[in-house]
């Protein structure tokens, strides 16, 4: 059976050959144009006037476009239509497209964007998340509030009050292939595109309304993403759209590459937040009440910024039973990138606010913070809700930490930490174990449903498709062994295909975990329609019933008679049988109300525990992972080998948020940090030396595709236990709370510890 | 201009090149080859990396900022030919695939050279050799288990790359040619391992003029004992200096496998480090706490300056115009040196302070005492006050922490996207303290730490 097995990525062998085709590699035609974008250089102001002549006269500039010249959709935002693709009239960040030049080549393209003379009429801009609130700067009326029991009175009820403040840095997808697509015109004006996307029919869809045409006009295909991790969402559309005005315009094959620093400086990314709390808090450190406020910096344009700062609210309790709760959410706009999905969508923001108040509780009441966590835990079978009403009925953390403190010695381990703290004058260290519940299903409710494609060909092989896309997290695979699984075949016999807008239509994002459950699902069904037929007509001619035809090891068996699968296909195929279907997936027992807060938006919770060891140094704030210890529930995993790989890479990636990776910003709003020099994702060096990673052993209680659990995002926010040994580490040094800030740099580290050892909390 | 030289072991010839063209650029849109992936087109993240074979060895670069004359004579691997050209896939490729290391696959390639060139090398420091390759995927582990799994196949006879004879007859062959073609083009942009000027044509868009590739001038390059010290040719890569230097201080070639990731050092030069006058360098603040002279040369002129004096302003240098770097020279001395560099990740990032200090202690008093920082100022600067405020003292903490006042006498850092100015003064005062804490035995290594 191909489910289950650890079977390498499907492309592995084009990957390390070099033959894995991306975007860029494509093969296009010698008359194919390139574009670029000319920026605006000022954060918020008034275009008075756009001097493109030395643009347009450029070495290899074939045409130069302004928001005037595009005739149709001057958008591509998600949903909202407040982000042109050309600035209109005003600029609203720096690095905001101002106009698109056509060139002969990326050269050519890229040094003629940098000669536009753009004169603004700057206006103050509004940067921070403080700004921002003065201004009442901000997305929707007003907060949004999610309440349960009565927090305030609880918390003036209670033994102990806790408050403070954590200040989260936001994060650059830093995805290895740029932002990229290709397009070919086609007759009748019609578009093959070729976007380096998560979401396929959004392309299509503005590519459509860009040109004016119905979407059936345009077709998108993606085969792979070199990363995507939420930063191609929607941040691919601008790119594939200008593409499209390019190609209509020319008639010729357009094709738009961002160079990093363009990337990086145009494109959103994680939202920084602003984390306020109060907690009412018994002697034993159980919380009586609990006050969040969430500031989130959304960025100039709404993007995915309502759904993700939601989710962020969604995950305000994590792994903790709250009985009087109450989030607040402020979703500001400023003039800066406009901040967008990233890997666990707002849930790691949500996550790591209450895990610091675990850390602080235990800071202030002297308990041990294991248990200040293990106190507050969510009690299966209890009944108990979730903050938003969702019974939490698949709670397996008790479980999963005793196994985990147990495998990785974590009490001996603790004293030893303990022990070298009391010894060591400079270097501390730190260990702390932090949980993760993280809610499957996109909250926005009607996106959870896929389609899948398969044709059974008369030979026996297998042509699959379906609406997720691949970014590397192995979808492909995962998928292809469920269609291989369920037609009884090996791998080899299932020809894995690019999403294509063309083959399955009105495809959700890829993306908030759902690839393998809900593609997972829509292909198994489409296989199950092709297997009834065989079955039944094979059961016809060989006398069997047909729920008795068994399809397995490569061969159909139907009573009596045992035929190769592609003696089967034939044989249908002679008999005047369909062998290609659809398949349809749409996730069951969801209802959520995101005004209210109430109901049930997902449909189950993924869970995982990691242990995480670090040093400090206290004379620099320089420090290190030494040790990292996770297990993590994946249910029956559909291929245990990439969802270990999802797991380890999910850790360092968030990891690397809370420790290296920081994003700047100067006065003026301009990204200083806007290349791999100045913005440092983690390197080999900083994974954890000590590694070990499981997975739990357990199936998913829900039925999901052979009972897996989703395992894209959950993993990232295992992260989280670096950054409270961190907080650990930095405690051993004077006796107030350590109130360190995220990323933790070694600035950030150096001034906590010397505010602890200052006795400033 | 014509070069030379074996690209996937075939030779090739190249007329009319265009100096500043780089060989990610010719790979891709000339040759097709499109393997080697742009991931940041700065040298930063190593998708493109290729080995490079010249007659020190094969060693990895980045080919978004290697320019074609640079691989006149040389040979080139890409990801293209690292399989056994009978398809068999070499043993890196295949422990990558058995291992999991590819995810997105849009680093592997760069990886699967980075580890092929370490597996040829015999190399298992695979921290340091995978420095310079990014991963956002795989969270690095899987890559290391294929690397340790690799390490004991046969290297692949198709590997070992010979270096065709050199074509370039553009270019200055020796010191003497250039010397003269400088004096005479003084405008001209140096071309040395370009892994600061390939940003200039990279990012900056920059059109050089008139240039000059130094890599045919081997008489510059290398290090040799001369005058009773180190005597280290301008040319001398960083990877050549790390090793020669290693034997006499230690802790200065500890700091330079910090330096820029191994595709950089390999191109890098100390002499480029040192001319460019960054105020962040690495080169020059160990250079400076070692007493480490300069040689300039213009035309036949030669003279020599202590390193520190040639850092006038920010961005300004005592060189004149047609006047080069020829080489380093460090005094011989007991190794009393430990080099300090700090930055927000510890492989391949530029220092927010990077503290240098030689400080010798004769009967429990500072005999001697020679401090540079770099990031503390607009130049690479010696800590004179601090010095001044050691010297002859005991060998204390109070001692210390005279130095660490004297120190915000001297130096009004700068804040910026690496670090705040207070941060970089108290790491600064707080590195003297560090440096004291080693000769007390009380030595802290963050990396001699283990769970």
């Amino acid at each position: 059976m191909s489910a289950g097995a650890p079977l390498p990525h499907d492309a592995a062998h084009l990957h390390v050959t070099g033959a894995a085709r991306y975007i860029d590699d494509i093969p296009v035609p010698a008359n194919c144009l390139h574009l670029a974008f000319g920026l605006s250089q000022s954060a918020a102001g008034r275009i008075t006037d756009m001097d493109l002549a030395r643009v347009r006269q450029a070495d290899g500039v074939v045409a130069v476009m302004t928001a005037a010249d595009l005739p149709f959709a001057n958008d591509v935002s998600p949903a909202a239509h407040d982000e042109p693709l050309l600035a209109t009239g005003q600029v609203h960040y720096v690095g905001q497209p101002v106009f698109l030049v056509i060139a002969r080549s990326h050269h050519a393209a890229r040094r003629a964007a940098r000669l536009g003379k753009i004169t603004i009429a700057e206006e103050t801009p509004i940067l921070t998340l403080a700004e921002a609130l003065a201004a009442n700067s901000r997305f929707e009326d007003g907060p949004r509030i999610y309440t349960k029991g009565n927090a305030a009175a609880a918390i003036d009820k209670a033994a102990h009050k806790i408050s403070g403040t954590l200040h989260l840095g936001g994060q650059e997808h830093f995805y290895l292939e740029g932002q990229a697509a290709l397009v070919f015109p086609q007759e009748n004006g019609d578009m093959h595109v070729h976007s380096s996307t998560q979401h396929p029919t959004e392309i299509q869809h503005k590519v459509a309304d860009a040109i004016g045409r119905p979407m059936h006009a345009v077709r998108v295909e993606s085969r792979r993403m070199g990363g995507g991790f939420g930063g191609k969402e929607s941040q691919g559309n601008a790119l594939a759209v200008a593409c499209a005005v390019a190609a209509n315009l020319t008639g010729r094959a357009c094709k738009m590459r961002y160079d990093r620093d363009d990337d990086m400086i145009i494109t959103g990314k994680r939202h920084d937040f602003e984390i306020q709390y109060t907690a009412g808090v018994a002697p034993d450190g159980r919380i009586a009440g609990l006050q969040f406020t969430h500031l989130v910096r959304c960025g100039w344009a709404m993007d995915l910024s309502l759904p993700v700062a939601d989710r962020a609210m969604l995950h305000a309790d994590n792994a903790y039973h709250l009985t009087d709760v109450e989030i607040t959410s402020h979703r500001l706009k400023t003039n800066t990138q406009s901040a967008t999905a990233y890997r666990g969508f707002g849930g790691p923001q949500g996550m790591i606010g209450i895990e610091r108040v675990m850390d602080h509780i235990a800071a202030n009441l002297g308990l041990d913070p294991l248990a200040v966590r293990r106190v507050n835990y969510y009690q299966q079978g209890a009944g108990q809700t979730t903050p938003y009403g969702q019974i939490v009925e698949d709670f397996i953390l008790d479980e999963m930490t005793d196994t985990l403190t147990v495998s990785c010695d974590f009490a001996a381990r603790k004293a030893q930490v303990e022990d070298w703290n009391r010894n060591h004058p400079t270097l501390k260290k730190g260990l702390a174990l932090t949980p993760v519940k993280f809610g499957i299903s996109f909250t926005l409710s009607h996106l959870n449903q896929a389609g899948a494609l398969v044709h059974v060909y008369q030979d026996g092989s297998v042509h699959l498709n379906h609406g997720g896309t691949e970014m590397g997290q192995g979808l492909f695979q995962k998928v292809a062994q469920v269609a291989a699984t369920c037609f009884g075949l090996p791998l080899q016999q299932i020809k894995i295909t690019a999403t294509d807008t063309g083959k399955v239509p009105n495809t959700s994002a890829t993306a908030a975990s759902s690839g393998s459950d809900l593609n997972g699902m829509a292909v198994k069904a489409a296989c199950e329609t092709i297997k009834t037929r065989i079955a039944e007509h094979l059961g016809a001619v060989h006398g069997a019933a047909a729920d008795s035809v068994v399809f397995d090891g490569g061969r159909v068996i139907a009573g009596a008679h045992s035929l190769t699968f592609a003696e089967a296909a034939a044989s249908a195929y002679q008999a005047r049988i369909s062998l290609s279907a659809t398949g349809f997936y749409k996730t069951p027992k969801l209802a959520w109300d995101r005004i209210k807060g109430t109901g049930r938006p997902f449909f189950y919770f993924a869970y995982g525990v990691a242990a995480t060891e670090v040093v400090i140094d206290t004379l620099t704030g320089e420090n290190r992972i030494l040790r990292a210890d996770i297990l993590h529930d994946a249910g029956q995993s559909l291929n245990p080998a990439l969802d270990i790989g999802q797991i380890e890479g999910g850790y360092v990636q968030g990891a690397g948020w809370l420790t290296t990776e920081e994003l700047v910003w100067d006065a003026r709003g301009r990204l200083l940090t806007h290349a791999p020099s100045t913005y440092k994702i983690p390197a080999c060096g900083d994974r954890p030396k000590v590694f070990n990673v499981a997975l739990w052993d357990g199936q998913n209680r829900e039925d999901t595709i052979f009972r897996s659990k989703a395992v894209g995002e959950p993993p990232f926010m295992l992260g989280i236990s670096a950054y409270s040994a961190l907080c650990q580490a930095v405690q051993a040094c004077g006796p107030t709370f350590a109130d360190l800030r995220a990323p933790a740099t070694p600035e950030a580290v150096l001034a906590a510890v010397m505010r602890t050892q200052a006795g400033q909390g | 201009m014509k070069i030379r030289f074996r690209l996937n072991g075939e030779t090739v010839e190249l007329t009319q090149v265009a100096p500043t063209t780089t060989l990610l650029d010719w790979l891709r849109l000339e040759r097709g080859l499109n393997g080697t992936k742009e991931g940041c087109n700065e040298g930063d993240c190593g998708a493109c990396s290729v080995m490079v074979t010249d007659d020190s060895g094969a060693r990895t670069q980045n080919a978004c900022i290697l320019f074609l004359p640079q691989l006149d004579g040389k040979a080139v691997r890409t990801v293209e030919g690292i399989a056994d050209p009978d398809g068999t896939p070499h043993p890196v490729q295949k422990q990558m695939i058995d291992h999991h290391g590819s995810q997105c696959g849009f680093c592997t390639p760069g990886f699967v050279v980075s580890m092929a060139t370490a597996h040829l090398n015999g190399a298992q420091d695979y921290d340091t050799q995978l420095a310079g390759n990014l991963c956002r995927c795989t969270g690095y582990a899987p890559i290391i288990r294929a690397a340790s799994a690799a390490h004991d196949a046969p290297v692949p006879p198709h590997m070992r790359d010979l270096c065709p004879p050199s074509a370039d007859d553009y270019s200055p062959k020796n010191s003497n040619d250039f010397a003269r073609w400088y004096e005479q083009n003084p405008d001209a942009t140096l071309i040395a391992g370009a892994t600061d000027v390939g940003l200039w044509v990279t990012k900056a868009l920059r059109d050089l003029g008139p240039v000059a590739f130094l890599n045919r001038c081997g008489d510059l390059r290398g290090v040799s004992r001369r005058d009773g010290g180190l005597y280290i040719g301008a040319m001398t890569t960083l990877t050549e200096l790390r090793d020669q230097i290693a034997p006499h201080y230690a802790s200065f070639a500890q700091m330079i496998d910090r330096f820029g990731s191994t595709q950089v050092r390999n191109a890098a030069t100390i002499g480029g480090n040192i001319a460019n006058g960054s105020p962040i360098g690495d080169g020059p603040p160990a250079l400076i706490a070692l007493g480490a002279r300069l040689h300039l040369r213009r035309g036949e002129a030669r003279r020599q300056i202590p390193l520190e004096e040639f850092f006038i302003d920010y961005g300004k240098q005592d060189r004149a115009p047609g006047e080069f770097v020829e080489a380093i020279h460090i005094p011989d001395q007991p190794d009393v040196l430990a080099c300090y560099k700090l930055s927000k990740r510890f492989d391949q990032d530029i220092s927010a302070v990077c503290g240098c200090f030689a400080i010798s202690v004769d009967q429990g008093h500072v005999s001697a005492a020679r401090i540079a920082f770099g990031g503390m100022a607009g130049t690479p600067k010696r800590a004179a006050k601090a010095e001044a405020a050691l010297l002859g003292q005991p060998w204390t903490m109070a001692s210390v922490q005279s130095a660490q006042q004297a120190l915000a006498q001297e130096f009004t850092p700068l804040s910026d996207a690496r670090a705040s100015a207070s941060y970089r003064m108290q790491a600064a005062q707080n590195m003297i303290e560090r440096y004291w804490r080693g000769t007390q035995g009380l030595a802290s290594d963050l990396h001699e730490v283990t769970a």
